[in-house]
C-alpha cells in the first residue's frame, strides 16, 4: 500500500489512553503516534491486558484519551457530536447484549440510523444500501431468521454487515474471530480484506490470531509495556518484535515460517 | 422497512378485538342490560330505563375508559423499562415508582395515627391520590438524580429494587403501630380500583397518559438502538444520558400517575410486552409500542370484566385478577414455544 499519506483518516497524536480515578490516571498505554489510512486492513495485537480494547474504544469515541488526540477525518473524536461520529466510524463489538429477537433483517437496518428520520423510517437508498451489505457479506439467505437461529459465526458476519450498512469510511473491529473455528476465522479475514480494499475502507481489528494477522493484514498495530509501535508484518518481523512479545520463555517465534512455537 | 407491510393485520385484529373487549365490558356487570340499550346510550341515543342510562354513562363507561389507559399505560411503561434495561423481568415499577406510591399512601393513611387526626375523612379520595403521586414523584426524582450519575443501566435497576425493599420496610413499620380500620383501608388501596372514578379525574389521566406517549413515540429510535446494547447505541449515534433520561421520566409519569389513579397494578406492565412479542414477532418498537398499546388495553378489559362478575353482587380486587388472569397465559405461553422472545 503506498497511498498511506495521501488518504490519512484516523490520526493519533501523542495519545495516552487509560483511566481516570480519583487516586489519579491509570495509564495503560501512552505517546501513541500513529496513522491510518483508507483501504488498509489494519490488525491490532498484544497480550491480554496491553490494552487493546482500551485503545478501541479510545478510537471510537466511547471514552476519553487521557491526553493527546484522536483525529477523525481532522476532528478530535471526543469532541464530536454522537451522530457526526456514526457517519464517519462504524464499530464492531464482542459480548454486547444484543436482542436475540431481532431479525437479521431488523439488525442490519439498525445501521441505517444515523440516516434515517427521527421515526427511523427507511428510504430507498437505506433498503438499497441493505440488500448490498447483506450480498456482499452472503448473508441474504439469513435475512428473515432471528438472531438466536443464527450460528456464531453467521452471526458474526451480520453484525459486521450492520456496521457496512452504517456506510462509513472507518471499520473498528473488537476481536471479530473469537470463538470461530479456523473456517470461520478465514471467511471473516477474508471479508475485512475486501471491505478494505475494494471498497477503500479502513478496517481495524484487535485480535489474537497473531499467525494471521501477519500472513494477511497490511499494517499490524503492536502494543506492548505501554507503547505502541506500527508497521508492516514484514518489518515486524526484522525488527524482532514478535520475539519478544510474549513475556516469559513458553513461547518463540520463528521468523522463517512467521509462526509461534511452543518451547 | 418493507416487512412493516406484514404487521399491519395483527395490529388491526388487536383493534378489533379492543372494540369488542370495550363493547363486552360495558355491557356485562351486576345489572344485566340489553346489548341495543348499552349501544344507544354510548352513541347517545334513547336508553329503556333511567337508571341504565346512569349505570352506564356514570359508573361503566369511565370504568372502561380507566381500565384501557390503565392497561394502555402500564403496559407501555413496562415495555419501555424492558427495553432500558435489556431485562424480560423488568416491570413499569422496577424504578421504584409503585413503592413510592404506596409510601405516600401509606404516610396518608397510616401516619394519620401518629398525629392524632383521621387523614383520609378530613381530605378523602383526593387526599389519596395526591399522596400517592406525591411519593412516586419524589422517588423518581431521586432515580432521575442516581441516573444521571450512575452510569451503569443495572445499577439502576438493583437502585430501583432496593427503594423498594426500603418502603417496604417503612411501610410494615407503619402497619404495625397503626389502627385495623385504618391498615384495612391501606389494603384496600393495595388491591387496586378501576371503578368509582370521575370524568375530572380521567380527564387529568388522560393528559399524563398523553404526556408519556408523546415522550414514548419520540424515543422509538433511541428505542431500537437500545436493543443493541448501550455501547453499539453509543456508536449509532444515540446521546444515551438524554434519551435515557427521556425514557425514564415517560415511564415515570405513566406509572406514577396511573398508580395514584388506581392502585399498585401489578402484571399488565410485565406481561403484556411479552404476550404481544409471541404474537406479534418483532422487536422494533415502531410495531411494538401501538401493539402493547391495544394489548394493554385488551388484557385490562378483560380483568375487569372478570373482576366484576358478571350478574353477581360481587367484585374481586382488580390487581388479585390481573395476576390470576395474565400469569397463567405468560406460563402457558413460554411452555408452548419454549423460548423467551425477547
Amino acid at each position: 500500500m503506498d497511498h498511506q499519506t495521501t488518504h490519512t483518516i484516523l490520526t493519533l497524536e501523542n495519545l495516552s489512553i487509560g483511566y481516570t480515578s480519583k487516586k489519579g490516571n491509570a495509564v495503560i498505554a501512552s505517546d501513541i503516534d500513529i496513522e491510518l489510512s483508507k483501504g488498509q486492513l489494519v490488525g491490532l495485537i498484544g497480550i491480554n491486558g496491553a490494552g487493546k480494547s482500551t485503545l478501541l474504544r479510545t478510537l471510537s469515541g466511547l471514552q476519553n484519551p487521557l491526553s493527546g488526540n484522536c483525529i477523525l477525518d481532522q476532528s478530535p473524536i471526543h469532541t464530536m457530536a454522537p451522530e457526526l461520529v456514526s457517519r464517519k466510524l462504524s464499530v464492531v463489538l464482542t459480548g454486547q447484549a444484543i436482542s436475540k429477537n431481532l431479525s437479521v433483517l431488523e439488525l442490519v437496518s439498525l445501521g441505517r440510523q444515523p440516516y434515517t428520520n427521527w421515526l427511523g423510517t427507511l428510504t430507498e437508498t437505506d433498503i438499497q444500501t441493505i440488500t448490498d451489505v447483506l450480498t456482499a457479506t452472503d448473508t441474504s439467505h439469513l435475512k428473515e431468521k432471528k438472531c438466536y437461529e443464527l450460528s456464531d459465526g453467521q452471526l458474526q458476519r451480520v453484525l459486521i454487515a450492520r456496521a457496512m450498512a452504517q456506510d462509513t469510511a472507518s471499520m473498528i473491529l473488537d476481536e471479530p474471530m473469537t470463538h470461530l473455528d479456523l473456517h470461520h476465522k478465514a471467511s471473516i479475514l477474508k471479508l475485512l480484506t475486501k471491505i478494505a480494499h475494494e471498497q477503500q475502507k479502513l478496517v481495524l481489528f484487535s485480535t489474537h490470531d497473531i499467525e494471521l494477522a501477519i500472513a494477511h493484514c497490511d499494517q499490524l498495530i503492536v502494543l506492548q509495556n505501554g507503547k505502541a509501535t506500527i508497521n508492516t508484518p514484514k518489518q515486524l518481523i526484522q525488527d524482532g518484535v514478535f520475539d519478544t512479545l510474549f513475556p516469559s520463555d513458553n513461547v518463540t517465534f520463528d521468523s522463517k515460517s512467521g509462526r509461534f512455537l511452543i518451547s | 422497512m418493507k416487512t412493516n407491510q406484514s404487521y399491519t393485520i395483527p395490529l388491526i385484529v388487536l383493534a378489533i378485538g379492543l372494540v369488542c373487549c370495550f363493547f363486552a365490558n360495558i355491557s356485562l356487570g351486576s345489572v344485566a342490560i340489553p346489548f341495543s340499550d348499552v349501544f344507544s346510550s354510548l352513541v347517545g341515543g334513547e336508553v329503556t330505563k333511567p337508571s341504565w342510562e346512569f349505570i352506564i354513562q356514570e359508573y361503566r363507561l369511565p370504568k372502561a375508559l380507566m381500565a384501557m389507559i390503565t392497561g394502555s399505560g402500564l403496559a407501555i411503561a413496562g415495555l419501555l423499562m424492558q427495553t432500558l434495561f435489556r431485562n424480560p423481568l423488568a416491570g413499569p415499577f422496577v424504578l421504584g415508582i409503585s413503592s413510592g406510591a404506596s409510601l405516600g399512601v401509606a404516610l396518608f393513611i397510616l401516619g394519620g395515627t401518629a398525629l392524632g387526626i383521621s387523614s383520609t375523612l378530613s381530605f378523602g379520595k383526593w387526599g389519596l391520590i395526591l399522596a400517592a403521586a406525591t411519593g412516586s414523584f419524589l422517588v423518581f426524582l431521586m432515580v432521575l438524580g442516581v441516573a444521571s450519575r450512575v452510569r451503569d443501566t443495572m445499577a439502576l435497576l438493583i437502585i430501583g429494587l432496593m427503594v423498594g425493599s426500603l418502603t417496604s420496610a417503612v411501610v410494615s413499620v407503619l402497619s404495625y403501630f397503626s389502627k385495623a380500620e385504618e391498615l384495612q383501608q391501606y389494603i384496600f388501596w393495595s388491591f387496586g380500583s378501576l371503578g368509582d372514578v370521575s370524568w375530572q379525574s380521567i380527564q387529568i389521566l388522560l393528559y399524563c397518559f398523553m404526556a408519556g406517549l408523546i415522550l414514548t413515540v419520540a424515543s422509538i429510535k433511541p428505542l431500537n438502538a437500545l436493543l443493541l446494547g448501550d455501547t453499539y447505541a453509543k456508536t449509532l449515534g444515540v446521546k444515551h444520558t438524554k434519551s435515557r433520561i427521556i425514557i425514564i421520566i415517560a415511564t415515570s409519569i405513566l406509572a406514577g400517575s396511573i398508580t395514584a389513579f388506581a392502585g399498585p397494578i401489578a402484571f399488565i406492565g410485565l406481561a403484556v410486552p411479552h404476550l404481544i412479542r409471541q404474537v406479534i414477532s418483532t422487536s422494533n418498537h415502531r410495531i411494538l409500542i401501538p401493539a402493547v398499546l391495544l394489548g394493554g388495553a385488551i388484557l385490562m378489559l378483560i380483568c375487569d370484566t372478570i373482576a366484576q362478575v358478571p350478574l353477581s353482587e360481587y367484585t374481586l380486587p382488580i390487581n388479585a385478577v390481573t395476576a390470576l388472569v395474565g400469569a397463567p397465559v405468560v406460563i402457558w405461553l413460554l411452555v408452548r414455544k419454549k423460548k423467551l422472545l425477547f
